[in-house]
Order: structure tokens, then sequence, then C-alpha cells
């Protein structure tokens, strides 16, 4: 349809492909047959309880865990789509350093707690060459400001920052490298409701302007609601349900997604 | 006759209740209607006749359980929204069907201008002219300016009711879905609401509204259709 020289993002052609995944803790299931397309500047939710195997799903589609069945494709930079299984550790290290994210629940988990704020920033930056220490301290500063830090916090540790603020921080080292996709792990889960509700509206600001595709896994259907774009259901290893988020939190059609969605005040 | 914007072909609709033994709820069945450009469809009926569920399937926001919703899409092809991939609704809601709720969905510290502003940047319009059409409606809304900078959090009712309005017709989408919009609202602003859908009238949308005032259904529509034809018989 269009005639024009080809574009700098296809927007039709999966960036994140899951087929049948499935993942065996030795007799014991982690997840089962799990398949979806994720697209370019799409947010999906994976919602269920604690033990209905959402972390395993995130950790086989980030390539932390090898499946027991099934694969994964992504589209690498340059266009190619690749089995994240048959990436060089190099391959994949450098994926994990530039175009993905992963924001972990506890931000201890994602940050190093025994360097400054900025270097925090900064490591990514490096990572992926960048050597003049004012263009980095710079690029710090204003990812600091994006996340709503005083950049004047710069040179101190994470460990002298609250929750909110970590979890922020945590934000800006993965969003600086301008990834394509963000894995995250409950980014609101353990905050207090006022501290969530600023993330939650800072995150779908920054997903929005930057064009990020997400995975976001959650208990909360408040955050899948206000973050997502589609939603995929989880009981017992499996994807029960699987639809446009406001369609199935406002017309769930399993028995396990309408008792939960029946279980919350206002999703 | 010109094509139709939207062609609904033997809609039908139940809730199956699991948590209450599987009490299914018949909806509505057989709902047919076709919606011309420039024409304003209201639907019609008791409370409870399905009149919601229709405008919800319509936006893909509630699923058919059988029957077809044919969308005249902007790149000219013919969607059917009740089969339609999520991203593809998605798609069609970004550049095709405006639909404005009976509530504001409050997203905490977002102002009231950006809320507004935020539907017609999504539509495709340019930032400026999207903080142009935010100010005019809201002007026309008499939404008092004081307000615009605020998120509509703690706004009244009816306060939250306007902005909701001038979010849902700030952009131009061929097709509008409109829930109640003018309940909660004055005479003075129930006015300005039918002035608006006048306005997108005579711009060419095809337009499928509830409407509890009488003197607003009036005034505003092309034809009523009375949704109680398309009672469900029950299970």
């Amino acid at each position: 349809m269009t005639t024009d020289m080809h574009a700098p993002m296809d927007m039709d052609t999966p960036l994140l492909t899951a087929e049948s995944l499935t993942k065996f803790y030795g007799a014991r299931l982690g997840c089962r047959d799990i398949g979806f397309e994720l697209f370019p500047g799409e947010v999906l939710a994976v919602v269920g309880e604690s033990g209905s195997g959402k972390s395993t799903l995130l950790k086989l589609l980030s390539g932390q865990l090898e499946p027991s069945g099934g694969r994964v494709l992504y589209r690498m930079r340059d266009g190619v789509t690749r089995d994240i299984l048959a990436l060089s550790e190099a391959e994949r290290r450098f994926l994990f350093r530039t175009d993905w994210g992963f924001v972990h629940q506890h931000a201890e988990l994602g940050l190093r707690m025994g360097v400054s704020a900025g270097a925090n920033v900064g490591e990514r930056l490096m990572a992926v060459g960048w050597r003049h220490y004012g263009r980095i301290r710079e690029e710090a500063e204003s990812w600091l400001e994006r996340v709503e830090i005083d950049p004047s916090r710069i040179d101190d540790r994470p460990t002298a920052y609250s929750g909110g603020m970590r979890q922020r921080l945590q934000i800006a080292r993965n969003l600086v490298t301008a990834p394509r996709l963000v894995f995250m792990d409950e980014p609101t889960g353990g905050l207090d409701v006022s501290v969530q509700a600023r993330l939650l509206d800072l995150v779908r600001g920054l997903v929005a302007d930057l064009g990020l595709a997400a995975i976001v896994v959650t208990h909360d259907l408040a955050v899948a609601r206000l973050l997502s774009h589609r939603i995929l259901v989880m009981k017992d290893g499996r994807a029960i349900e699987t639809g446009l988020t406001d369609q199935v939190l406002d017309d769930p059609r399993e028995p396990y997604t309408q008792l939960l969605v029946s279980s919350i005040l206002q999703p | 006759m010109t094509a139709p914007l939207l062609d609904i072909r033997d809609l039908a609709k139940t809730f199956t209740m699991h948590l209450q033994d599987g009490l299914v709820i018949p909806v509505v069945s057989g709902v047919s209607l076709t919606v011309q450009p420039g024409e304003c469809v209201v639907l019609g009926g008791p409370s409870g006749a399905g009149k919601s569920s229709i405008l919800k399937m319509i936006y893909g926001n509630y699923r058919a359980d059988s029957g077809a919703i044919r969308v005249a899409a902007e790149d000219g092809e013919t969607v059917d929204v009740a089969s339609a991939a999520p991203r593809r609704v998605l798609a069609l809601r970004r550049t095709t069907i405006g639909y404005v709720s009976q509530f504001l969905r409050v997203i905490p510290r977002v102002p009231a201008l950006a809320v507004v502003a935020e539907a017609a940047t999504a539509f495709g319009i340019d930032r400026d002219d999207a903080e142009r059409r935010a100010r005019d409606l809201l002007t026309l809304l008499n939404v008092p300016e004081r307000l615009w900078s605020l998120p509509p959090a703690t706004f009244s009712g009816g306060e939250q009711q306007r902005v909701n309005i001038a979010r849902g017709f700030i952009a131009d989408h061929p097709i509008l879905l409109l829930d109640e919009p003018t309940a909660s609202l004055d005479a003075r602003n129930r006015a300005a609401v039918v002035e608006l859908i006048e306005t997108k009238k005579r711009a060419g949308t095809a337009i499928v509204g509830i409407f509890h005032d009488d003197d607003v259904r009036e005034r505003v529509a092309s034809r009523i259709v009375d949704v109680t034809r398309f009672a469900a018989a029950a299970a």
C-alpha cells in the first residue's frame, strides 16, 4: 500500500512471538502452551494470582529460562526475526542492555545499590558505547527529571532513596537506551497507593511517548486497565482468556475471569 | 443512497454468569440496523432493554455472541468489529469510531485540558490544533477556565461529564457513539451538546445515541429505533 522507502519500524510485523511455550519444573507445570504475538507499541498485561505461571512466562519470554517446549521469536533491530534461544550469549546480552528493559518488582534487583543514581543510569549508556563523561551525566540528569527525581540527587546511592524513587530510577535506567520492549514484573507491587498512582501515570506517559512495547505481569487489574491494550488471563499455568483489556474486564467470559473481576471494588 | 458507515446484521448477546450457577441472561438478539453519513439513529426503549450493550458491542467493549458489525474503516476496507483482531479494533477506535461513555474514567494527575486534547492527538491531529480545539470545546461546554489545568478527579459529576463530552467530540471520527451524554446536564449545557451533535451531523458523521431526555431526543434524532423489538427470548 505504501510506496515510500521502507519504514524505520514495521508496525505490522510482530516484534515478539510466543509459540506454544511450555515449562515443566520436573513433574510440576510452570506454564503450558502459551502463544501470542506482540506488535510494536503494544502493551500486553499478564494477569492471574500467584502461582498461576505469570513469572515463569515472563522468564521464558525474556530468555532467562529455557522452555520445555515451544519457542520465542524476536525481531531484532536489523529487521531479522530470530529465535531467542538460538542467539549467542553476546547477542542476548546486547538485547538486554539496549533493546530490552526489565523492570523488577523489587528495585534492588534491577539496580546496583552500591553506586550512585547517575552511575546506575550511565552504566547502560556506557554499555552501548557512550564514552564522554559530561554527556553521560547530562543524559542521566535529563532522565532523572523525566522520572521526576530531583537531579540534585544524582550522586546519591539508591539506598538513600524511597521505594517509589527507587522504582522510578529503575525505570530511567531501563529506558535510557531507548529499548523497544520492556518487561515489567509487578512494577507497582509493594508501593503505597499514592506512590503507585504516580508511578503508573508516569509509566503510562512514557510508554505512549516512546512507542514502547511492554509485557506487564501484574495481579492488579487496575494496573492492567490503565497500562495495557491487551490482556492475557492465566490460571494453573494456562492462558484461559485473552482479548482487548477493556473487553475482558468489562465482559469477562471465563468463570475464573469473572471471579477475578468481581473480587475487586472498581477495576 | 450512499453506502452506510455502519451496518449491523443479526447481532445477538447473552451474559453467562458463572458465579451464579451459569445463569444465562439474554440481552438482545436479531439486532439489524444501518447508519448513513449524517444520520443520528437514537436507540429507544426502557432501561434494561439492551441499548447500552448494543453501543458497547459496536465499540468492541462487549463481545457479540453472533452476528456482524460492519464498519467502513479509514483505509476503505470494511471491518467486522464482532470478529476483528484486538489491534484492528484499537485502530478503529483511533481512526473511525468515537465513543462518549456515561462516565469519565479519570486518569490520576492528567489535567482536564490534556485529557481532552489527548483524544485529538490520538486521532492524528497536531498538538497545537488539538489544544485549540480542546479550549474551544471546554468553553462551549461552560467548563470554567480555572479548572482546565486541574485533573478532573475532584470535579463535580456534571463538570466531569462535560470534560468527557469534549473528549468524545474533539476528533473527527466518521462514527460517533453517544451513551447518554446529556444525563446530569442542565438546560444550557444540554443545548450546547445538541449544537455539537448537529454540527457533527452536518459534517457527515454517523451517530448512534442513547438519550433519556425527550426534548434532546426529538431535536437530534433522524430516526428512533425501539430496542424492545430486539428483545432476546429467555433461555
